[in-house]
This record gives structure tokens, sequence and C-alpha cells, in this order.
């Protein structure tokens, strides 16, 4: 059979297996299950209304729990056991974790990428927004600074290595130490500070998505507001630390928690431009080593990595509600 | 605590397009002045370039004798009551008062003092540890106006502060303003509104703006009595004033005008002997207009339409003459059962007659 054969049948088979799913249920529960019929039909008719949105939110509860939930408890289970997978170790791969020197790097630099990025993009983004507010060419100049956004980690590392290149001929930084008549370096070999040239990777990625949503979120704060700081005598400094930020601190912090979860699932960047070497390991590149090589101790990783994202994932979620209201 | 002179003001926008030219205006210290006019007439505006939110570019404004054209608003000693309110959502009502004074670095015991007095002044003390989210829409207004008392500036600009509330709160607050402007009858305010009820009853002077300029400036009643022309006298007072068009008879201290349908109009309006056989406009307030017995001389006559009976005055709507812009009406005191459909003869006495020529009043020339 053909491919494309095949894939208009599963498209058919779906898409009407979905309708089908919801018509033949709804029928049933109406005509067989609770018949609006004799002396019942009040009662039947609450009842079905009662089950209705259960039987329609089935798929949708069934798919996630077999994709989502399943998989959480499955990795867990995982991590408690030996390379194998066939020895139960309890916490074996946590605490062999832990003592390790590698490990224990992954884990500092994802802290300070978490620090930094979030902090970085969030700032520059909304420097930006504020700057090109009222510019006539301001929508030109977001448009570029959006742009990255397109672009895949992995495309991003790709450029930022010529940029970082050791040759004065292709890397910039070395181009220009060049003219001032030093010699080559390495960017990727500076022991620590190498993290934060690939912390400016990230943060040149997310500082269009900060900007977006801060732009809007500026531009949201009623004028008048603004016009009475003036009247009350602010300077623009102080109209925008004073009078706009904290106006839109809900909108910020949902960026700031926003870019901290993306950060913390990052490993494109570091794979790609170090491999993990020079001390630049981080978590998920740090999981990506032992996956495939030793499951018990990449689901251990990966667990660490989720514990560490839900508290940042339930303040964005609150916050975002927050600001929905 | 001043006076204000404005100076062949313009405003003109992308070096093209007119909003507001020719504006002279002085106004003294302790004034309560209203700007009103229709909605597009460059108030609101004018009130902005007062505040100094929007440039002026042309002519010179004066604050106590000082050109402020080119000064920031902050160094006027102004202090601006915006419509929608405009506090700081995110401050407590004693920040949002006390906001300006941190700015001009006071002392904390200065600002708590100003704060506390304009608290107690606007009866704003038990909400000053409170959010603006969690005020009415009254104690809202309320706080924008505590924020201008505490910076106790010279001049208080309103604009348009009461169109957000509704109109049992709209009462009250109106009467909360005319008390606070009691209190302190050294301050100079401007107040812009559409409300010619505001106008009225708070104006030490109306400022009548139309036609990109000032239509009349006078207290309420001399705008209302004396208007300088149609505009004026169709604008202030409601229903509006009919105009009825005749043609001058009799010239003289007093002046009396054939009316084109037919009846006679006298009016305390002197006239020139010129003015014979001029085609006027005679105005004549709904309020004003009297029933006349069968065979006396009346100004008007036509069939009722519509009445309207609300008890202390009944209103009468005339059917449209063929070729008037607007229907008569007439708004006679008392209850008028009976009316509606029937043909009546309506006069005025002389001194509530008004004639108008080209649209001007023959009153100011």
């Amino acid at each position: 059979m053909s491919p494309v054969l095949q894939g208009f049948i599963t498209i058919i088979v779906g898409v009407g297996g979905c309708v089908a799913y919801f018509y033949a249920s709804n029928l049933i529960l109406d005509k067989v299950i609770f018949p609006a019929r004799h002396d019942d039909h009040g009662r039947n008719i609450n009842r079905a209304t009662m089950v209705r949105p259960w039987l329609f939110l089935f798929p949708a509860v069934f798919a996630l729990g077999l994709y989502l939930v399943y998989p959480v408890v499955g990795s867990f289970v995982r991590s408690l056991y030996n390379r194998a997978g066939d020895e139960f170790i309890g916490f074996g791969n946590y605490s062999q974790m832990f003592s390790e020197e590698g490990f224990r790097t992954a884990l500092l630099n994802n802290i300070l990428w978490a620090l930094v990025v979030p902090a970085g993009a969030t700032f520059l983004g909304l420097l930006v927004a504020q700057l090109t507010d009222k510019l006539r060419w301001g929508n030109f100049a977001k448009s570029l600074i959006f742009m990255p956004m397109a672009i895949s980690f992995v495309g991003a590392s790709l450029i930022w290595k010529f940029v970082y290149a050791n040759d004065p001929d292709i890397g910039i930084i070395n181009a220009l130490r060049d003219t001032m008549g030093m010699g080559p370096v390495d960017p990727m070999q500076i022991p620590f500070w190498n993290n934060f040239f690939l912390m400016v990777i990230l943060i040149w990625i997310q500082t269009g998505f900060a900007m977006v949503i801060l732009s809007a979120a500026l531009r949201g704060i009623p004028e008048e507001t603004i016009e009475a700081a003036i009247i009350d005598g602010a300077n623009p400094f102080q109209i925008f630390f004073k009078i706009k930020v904290p106006q839109i601190m809900g909108t910020i912090v949902v960026v700031w928690t926003t870019i901290t979860i993306l950060v913390l699932k990052v490993f494109d960047i570091v794979y790609a431009m170090t491999g993990g070497n020079f001390d630049t390991e981080i978590l998920p590149s740090y999981m990506m080593d032992y996956m495939f090589r030793d499951d018990g101790r990449a689901t251990a990783v990966a667990f660490v990595i989720m514990i560490i994202v839900l508290p940042v994932m339930v303040w964005n979620i609150r916050q975002a509600r927050k600001e929905m209201r | 605590m001043a006076n204000l002179k404005l100076k062949d003001v313009a405003k003109t926008y992308g070096g093209t397009i007119d909003v507001l030219k020719n504006i002279n205006l002085d106004i003294k210290q302790g004034e309560l002045i209203v700007f009103v006019g229709p909605s597009g007439c460059g108030k609101s505006t004018l009130l902005r370039m007062i505040a100094g939110l929007e440039k002026i570019t042309g002519g010179t404004l004066e604050i106590d004798g000082q050109l402020v054209n080119n000064v920031p608003p902050a160094q006027r000693g102004i202090a601006m009551v915006f419509q929608s309110y405009a506090l700081y959502p995110h401050m407590t009502v004693r920040d949002n008062m006390s906001f300006a004074l941190k700015i001009a670095k006071k002392s904390p015991e200065e600002i708590e003092k100003a704060v506390a007095k304009a608290a107690k002044i606007l009866q704003l003390d038990d909400y000053l540890d409170r959010l603006p989210k969690a005020l009415s829409g009254g104690q809202r207004q309320r706080v924008a106006i505590g924020r201008s008392i505490v910076r106790d500036p010279k001049v208080y600009l309103f604009d348009e502060p009461l169109s957000n509330l509704d109109a049992a709160l709209r009462v009250a607050t109106r009467i909360e303003i005319a008390q606070l402007k009691e209190t302190m009858p050294d301050s100079t305010m401007i107040y812009v509104t559409h409300d010619q009820v505001e106008a009225m009853t708070l104006a030490t002077r109306i400022v009548v703006l139309a036609n990109k300029g000032i239509a009349q400036v006078g207290t309420p009643l001399e705008l209302y009595e004396r208007p300088n022309g149609e505009f004026v006298a169709q604008f202030i007072g409601s229903p509006a004033m009919n105009l009825l068009p005749g043609e001058v008879i009799a010239t003289g201290p007093q002046t009396t005008v054939k009316m084109a349908n037919g009846g006679v109009a006298v009016s305390d309006y002197p006239t020139l002997d010129s003015d014979m056989g001029r085609k006027v406009n005679v105005g004549v307030r709904p309020e004003d207009f009297l029933e006349v017995a069968t065979g006396a001389d009346f100004i008007f006559n036509g069939k009722v339409n519509i009445t309207e009976a609300l008890g202390e005055v009944t209103l009468l709507y005339f059917e449209k003459e063929p070729g008037a812009s607007d229907a008569v009406i007439g708004k006679l005191p008392g209850i008028h059962s009976g009316l509606r459909g029937t043909e009546v003869k309506l006069g005025a006495v002389p001194a509530k007659v008004h004639i108008f020529a080209d649209g001007e009043s023959l009153l100011y020339r």
C-alpha cells in the first residue's frame, strides 16, 4: 500500500472514529441508558446532562493519562532500578549521582542558567519594548529582535559557533582581539565564563519572546496614569520603574517563569556547542549522556529536573490565571 | 492661587489641522471657570494645554504673570483630576496621594500631614490603606481630588470628573466639589464638562467653545439671559431655545418683528432705523412661552403634536413647520391636559424675546 493512501486511510479512520465516538456515545446515553421517556423523563434528562461532560472528556482524559501520567510514574519506577533494569536498587541511582562531580557541576550550572537567562531575556525584552514603544521604526526593530525566536536551538548554536570561532577570519570576538593585537582564544574553553557565553545564545533567542509579551502589556497601561505621573512631577525613569513596571508586574512574572521552565528543558545548545565539555554540562545534556546507556540514571536525572521545574510551573500557572481575571 | 492669562492661544496638529485658535481668556484668582461645548470642540485639548500635556502651538499662556508655554507640567503649579480617575492601581490610597510629594522629596512628616488633611476634607480617613480597586467610583474620584489637594496647586484642572459616575453619585459629587470650592475660596479651578447642569451650578464664569474658538464667556445667567448668538442661545438651556423667522417692522428702544407664520413679537432688544425690514430670527426659550388668549397678539401658533406632562411643567412639541430645522417646543408651568392635537397660541413678555440676525444677537454690536 502506498504511504499516501495509508495516510489518507488513517485520517479518515481517525476523524471518522472521533465523530462516531461522540455521536454514538451521545445517542446511547440519551436513548438507551437514560431515555427521556415514561415517568422518569425529567430525572433521566438531568442524569444524562450530568454524565455527558465526562463522556465527551473521556478521550482527552484517557490520552493525557496514558501519555503523561503513566510515563511519569513509569519513569520514577524505572529510576529505582539498575542500569539493566532487572534489579531494584531503591534510591541508589540518586545517591550515586549526587556523589558525582559531573552531576554537581551540571546542577550548579543549571541553577546559574535558570537565574541568568530569564533575568537577562526579561530585562532586555522589557528594555526593547519600552524603547521601541513610541518609535516610528519601532515595529521594524521589534521584528528583527523577534526573528531569532523562529530559529531552532541547534541552528542558533551553529550561528554562534561562528561568532565564537577560534579563528580571527571567522569569529567576531577573535577578529576584534586580532585588531587589538591580542592572540586568539577559544571562548568555549574559558572555564566558568564559557557557561555565560552559552547563555547569551538562549538570551538572544528568548528576548524576542519577552519583548512581544511585555510590549503588549506596556500598551495596556492606561495612558492617564502616566499623564497623572507627569503632572505629579515624575521623571521618565520614575515613570518607568514606579508607574509602568508595577502595573505590568504580573506579566513580567509570567514571562520570567515561562523562560525559566524553558531553560530547564534546553539541552541542544550545550550539546551542539561544547558537548558538555569544559565544565559546561547542564542537567538536560547530562541526562542525554546517560540516555540509552544507563536508563536508570537518565530517568533519575529527568526526575530531578521535574522536581525543580514543578514549583516554577505552579507559580507560573497561578500568576497567569491571576492575569486573566 | 493664581491668575491665568491666555493670549491668542492656538493648537495645530501636524502644521495644518487647526483645533483651536485665537483663544483669549483672563482667569482671575478664585474663579471656577467651566469650559463647555459640543463634543470635539477642543475643550479637553485646551485644558490639557494648560496642564502642559499638550504643546501650545501658538500664543502664550501665563500663570501668575509667568510665561509657562515651555514649563513642564509639574512646575506649572497645576493639579489635574482625570475623567477616568487615573489612580495608580498598584498603590494604596495613601501612596496615591503622597506620590507627588515623595517625588518632590518632601519630608515624611510633611507628607503625612498633607495626606491627613486632604483625607479629612474628603472623608477618606478610613480608606487610606486600601487599593483603588477596593473603592467605589465616587470614592475613587475623591482620591483623585485628594491627590490634587495634597499638592496645594495654584490651579486645579478637572477633566469631566463626573462623567464616569452614575446619575445619583454625580449629583452628590457635584455638590461635594461645590463645597470644596467654598472651603478653598482662593484656589482657581478650571472645569471641563459637557453637562450643562454642572456648568450652570458650579461655574463662576462659563466659557462656551465652538468652531475652534470661544463663542462667549460670561456668568451662567449672563449666558442664559443674554446669549451673544444663536449657537450659545441654543447650547445653554434645555430644551434648546426656539428660533422663529420674522421681519423687523418697528425699531427703537423696543423692536417689533412680524413673524413669518403670522404672529407678532415685541422685544426689549433695541434696534436702529437701518434695521427696518431686516430678516431676523426671534428666539424664545420654551420656558418663556405663555399661553395667550384668543384674539390677543401671539408670537407662535401651531398644532400640538405630542405633550409630556411632568407634573411641575408640561412640554408641548409642536408639529414641525415645513422648512424649519427643529420643531418648536413649549414648556408651560403646571398641568395642561387635553392640549394634544389642538391649536395653541403662544406669546412671551418683551424682556424674554431675543433677536438674532445672521446668527448674531442684536444686543451685542
